[in-house]
């Protein structure tokens, strides 16, 4: 049984003036455990609402997400929460890190709505990502990279099983964003994590084997070209 | 981290919209328990501080008056009571003791009250207490000597051994100065009623003064009695209120007190109303302050339910940073409550000599915060449901 299993799923939007967008239709898609598959996606090719619809934040119109088995899309909201919260790591293009709290306490929360708070566990994974000696900085006295780093470390915090990532090195330059995706893929591996990545920088996507072009999967934009 | 430590950080990232709004809420504590206290303590110090006596036997007049002027030391004499009636009610059996007291001039504002010795030797002021000096001993009837109260003796700096002269009147006047001059032979040790701010001389020194009618010499103010019974009470009241015409005989005094709080009740009732719409005030700028932040806090908010808060999470967190201003605002509310009754306990000790303890345990002390709290906790449901209702996916990332 793969680890996630996409059949059908279908979203629309309804735009201020009442026309309604239809923003995904992905007939089927599927993840193994522990597989690295690097999504290729334009700008505007429903990536992030893709991966939102796998997260259990956005509900679909019609289909079905399954991960690890069970079907996301159809949970209440709150086992929807659960479930994002203990199966899955989703590192934000933008990072989403919260402002007012430390890289640790980043990490903690992560951890307080997921599998239990694991002080020990979290300092491990910041050493990890090369910030041991960041422990107590805010996130705005990092820079960009070393933001990123706290990001991953969230995703990984509750030992997830699969790891989502939105254009993860969209806002790094060139050296920082591939040293960042060496790093994504070494700590998913270590931990014995999936990773679904999203990007449209083609340097990012030739690190991966497994690359699939996100507007062939999705009909929308298939039947658009 | 707990959901506290995260609303803890909430609570310091907003500092000075919790220490505002948490000042209100002190306000509001703190007035609303000092209100209730200095009602409630009043109400038990005056009567509770009949010195001794169950009634006043004075002339004609409302009880109300005579009970203030000879237990209290307020308002103004209602007139005079021959010796002859004084003579009567001593021997009456239905009386175990009977104290002639007068008035009619002062020393610098504080009163001079013409009595016998045995308010020293008889009178207990509550079971088994009596007056003791802190200093020196009791005048000598018929000389020219006086025993000051203890907050008459620390207001005017006077001590064993000091002389003075009287002024005319029970207002303070320098230009109605007595010729005569009193020694100070006693200090009376703090009895936390309306005797220590008296100067206690003999009656018959009051009588005679230079520059008082010359009947005043056969008259006192009042008599202060105390009964065997309470069948005695309504004995006498019959006797004086019901049959006699010339006399009041104002029993029991606590009961004739009671009625000056019944009369002020409207007071307090209004000061209990104002605490609690500055606690409605100080509620409503919680609500304001937390929806207002709300927006600002869309992201946060949809961040925490990305990494899999749930909606009743954020709702509780909310609720507990409403509850927890509240909270603090209360605890400071304590500071408030010292403050304002301490400065009221001064004010009523000076005016009357009635002692109010700040630190004396009530009721009010429990419930006012704890109904304060309730209204910071119901204040943040607004902003709660705010939060409850964030769009995760629209506050976190724009749609590509």
């Amino acid at each position: 049984m793969p680890l996630l299993e996409i059949k059908d799923l279908k979203k629309t939007f309804t735009a201020p003036d009442g026309t309604t967008h239809k923003v995904i239709d992905i007939p089927s898609f599927a993840l193994e455990a522990q597989q690295q598959i690097a999504l290729r996606g334009e700008s505007g090719s429903g990536k992030t609402t893709f991966l939102n619809l796998i997260a259990g934040i956005l509900k679909p119109d019609s289909g079905t997400v399954f991960i690890d088995g069970r079907p996301m899309s159809s949970l209440p909201e709150s086992e929807r929460d659960q479930l994002r919260a203990t199966t899955l790591g989703y590192i934000f293009q933008t990072f989403n890190l919260l402002q007012g709290f430390t890289c640790l306490e980043n990490i903690l929360i992560g951890m307080k709505f997921g599998c239990g708070v694991n002080r020990e566990l979290a300092v491990s994974l910041l050493n990890r990502v090369g910030l041991s000696e960041r422990l107590h900085y805010r996130p705005r006295q990092l820079s960009v990279g070393q933001q990123q780093r706290v990001a991953v470390a969230r995703a990984l915090a509750n030992r997830p099983r699969l790891v989502l990532a939105d254009e993860p090195t969209g806002n790094l330059d060139h050296a920082n964003a591939r040293e960042s995706l060496a790093l994504i893929r070494e700590t998913c591996r270590e931990n014995g994590a999936a990773l679904l990545l999203v990007s449209h920088a083609p340097d990012v996507l030739a690190q991966f084997d497994d690359v699939r072009d996100l507007r062939e999967l999705n009909l929308v934009t298939k039947e658009a070209r | 981290m707990t959901l506290a430590h995260i609303v803890a950080k909430s609570l310091r990232q907003h500092m000075l919209s919790t220490i505002v709004t948490a000042l209100g809420i002190a306000l509001a504590t703190g007035l609303l328990m000092a209100v209730w206290v200095v009602k409630s303590q009043s109400n038990k110090s005056f009567t509770g501080v009949a010195g001794g006596f169950d009634a006043v036997l004075g002339a004609r007049s409302a009880k109300l008056q005579l009970v203030l002027n000879s237990i209290f030391h307020l308002e103004d004499s209602p007139g005079n009571v021959a010796w002859a009636d004084f003579e009567e009610i001593r021997k009456h059996p239905a009386v175990m003791f009977a104290l002639p007291v007068a008035v009619g001039d002062n020393y610098r504002g504080f009163r001079l009250v013409g009595t016998t010795t045995n308010l020293f030797t008889e009178v207990e002021i509550s079971a088994g207490h009596k007056h003791k000096m802190s200093a020196g001993r009791a005048f000598n009837a018929g000389f020219a000597e006086a025993v000051v109260g203890s907050f008459a003796s620390q207001q005017l700096g006077l001590k064993v051994g000091d002389k003075f002269h009287p002024y005319h009147g029970l207002l303070y006047d320098e230009k109605q100065q007595h010729a005569e001059t009193y020694v100070v032979t006693g200090i009376l040790a703090p009895s936390n009623t309306p005797a220590d701010r008296v100067i206690w001389i003999p009656l018959e020194g009051l009588q005679n003064m230079k520059g008082h009618a010359a009947q005043a010499a056969s008259e006192i103010s009042s008599v202060l009695v105390k009964l065997r019974s309470a069948m005695a009470g309504k004995q006498l009241d019959t006797l004086y209120n019901k049959q006699g015409t010339r006399l009041t005989f104002a029993w029991p005094v606590a009961q004739v007190i009671s009625q000056l709080f019944e009369k002020l009740g409207w007071f307090d009732r209004v000061l209990a109303l104002i605490a609690w719409l500055v606690a409605l005030v100080a509620s409503a700028s919680i609500l304001v302050s937390l929806y207002n932040s709300m927006n600002e806090r869309r992201r946060e908010i949809a961040i925490l339910r990305a990494l899999g808060a749930r909606r009743a999470d954020i709702f509780g967190a909310v609720i507990l940073e409403s509850s927890a201003i509240a909270t603090i605002g209360a605890l400071a509310g304590f500071a408030v409550y010292f403050v304002i009754v301490s400065a009221a306990a001064a004010i009523i000790r000076a005016q009357v000599g009635v002692v109010i303890n700040p630190w004396a345990g009530d009721a009010v002390l429990l419930w006012a915060p704890a109904g304060i709290i309730a209204m910071g906790a119901f204040a943040g449901i607004v902003p709660a449901v705010k939060a409850y209702r964030t769009d995760v996916a629209e506050n976190l990332v724009p749609h590509s």
